[in-house]
């Protein structure tokens, strides 16, 4: 059980998909302007991640080597299409503002990584947690980048106001950068340099290193 | 027209205004001779995907596209995704065996980051803002290869400023990923500053 219970702990933070994988970091960055959005699009996202991999060990060993590509994509467009039309029918607001990345989930290679290196090669259990792991993982980014930009760039939480704006006759004035797309990149690069700075091993090793000066005479 | 394409290479380009693309943008970025190659693959692949997709979604997707066949209430959009990621991955294939036949030294420049296109969410993003926005084909057309052209002139620039930073000594936490997020994020806001422009 302790092995299993890594499958889901693992991915938080010290095998992050976002920070150490490279996987499914388009939509990460998109849709991080609000944090109710963000939520959305991680329930979205680990709902698919945690179906697809179920559905993916499942059938494992009935998938046919060469064409197992095109059998991931397919399981993942039907799960996604199924989602994009209960956000549609059920949030229809949020579905207006996620625009086109609920649809996006499809290429995400979060869900085609996971599938591809962990589902079709271990039993179903074992991937529906590495899967709810990754999931988890991929809206503890999102979550933390949200709450970050809509605090600085609104003021507010999940609309709620936190920080009077100065138009509103508070104190604070909004960075508007954080509304704005470099600010997404920022966000995560700083915390890329958070997360290497406490797990050292995660440091990629330069692949060119200087000379130590030498000291002038 | 001239509007179209140049708000799609540098007001709204895919990868710095759009994040699409962006994982393949941080991990194919080392060198900048294969950036060129994946640019161009793009460029390619985003011209005639974005037109080839528009003619299908208004011909047999749209509701009222069956109307000739007497059926004219089949809505059949939900299923733009499943059509849209086999379109994408059909011609990927088709461009890989005429190219094979016809420019095999172009062929052999681009090598594995073909077929890699298919997941690039760059094209599939493409053809979905294309639906979203409802080009007509002659801008589907624009859209496509100006989309492509702009994600190529992103990655080209980032390569070329990666191949420096090799050589800069920079915090041991920042090194390699962590100083990448920060240069598209700089690079991002450069291209911003074009939305003056057009």
């Amino acid at each position: 059980m302790a092995s299993n219970l890594r499958h889901v702990t693992a991915p938080l933070v010290e095998n992050n998909p976002i920070t150490l994988q490279i996987l499914g970091i388009c939509s990460a960055l998109a849709v991080t302007t609000s944090l109710s959005t963000a939520l959305v699009m991680s329930l979205a996202l680990t709902t698919v991640l945690c179906l697809a991999s179920t559905t993916i060990s499942l059938i494992r060993n009935h998938i046919p080597n060469v064409i197992r590509l095109i059998v991931q994509i397919i399981i993942i467009a039907s799960l996604v299409i199924v989602i994009d039309e209960l956000l549609q029918a059920y949030a229809f607001e949020t579905s207006r503002q996620l625009s086109i990345f609920v649809g996006l989930i499809v290429t995400n290679c979060l869900v085609m990584g996971r599938a591809e290196a962990f589902a079709m090669r271990n039993p179903v259990w074992p991937s529906v947690l590495d899967g709810l792991g990754n999931g988890l993982g991929y809206s503890l980014v999102l979550i933390i980048v949200g709450s970050i930009r809509e605090l600085l760039g609104a003021g507010s939480l999940l609309g709620y106001t936190i920080l009077t704006l100065a138009s509103e006759g508070g104190w604070f004035v909004p960075l508007s950068l954080m509304q704005l797309a470099p600010s997404a990149f920022f966000i995560i690069g700083l915390l890329i340099w958070v997360i290497r700075s406490h797990w050292v091993t995660q440091v990629e090793v330069p692949k060119f290193s200087l000379k130590p000066q030498r000291a002038r005479e | 027209m001239t509007d179209l394409l140049i708000t799609a290479i540098f007001q709204e380009n895919l990868a710095l205004t759009f994040f699409l693309g962006v994982c393949t943008f941080l991990a194919v970025s080392e060198r900048l001779e294969t950036a060129f190659g994946l640019g161009l693959a793009i460029i390619v692949v985003q011209t005639i995907t974005v037109p080839v997709n528009n003619l299908i979604y208004n011909g047999f997707l749209l509701e009222g596209a069956w109307a000739w066949l007497g059926l004219p209430d089949v809505d059949l959009t939900f299923l733009r995704l499943i059509a849209f990621i086999g379109v994408i991955a059909a011609m990927v294939q088709i461009l890989e065996m005429v190219l094979d036949r016809f420019v095999p030294v172009l062929y052999r420049a681009l090598g594995i980051f073909l077929p890699l296109i298919t997941v690039n969410c760059a094209v599939l993003g493409g053809s979905l803002f294309m639906v979203e926005r409802q080009y007509d084909f002659a801008e589907s057309v624009v859209f496509g290869f100006g989309s492509g052209v702009g994600w190529a002139l992103a990655i080209v620039v980032f390569a070329a400023i990666r191949e420096r930073l090799k050589y800069s000594d920079m915090p041991a936490g920042l090194q390699g990923l962590g100083s990448a997020f920060l240069v598209t994020g700089l690079m991002s806001l450069g291209f911003s500053a074009f939305a003056g422009v057009g």
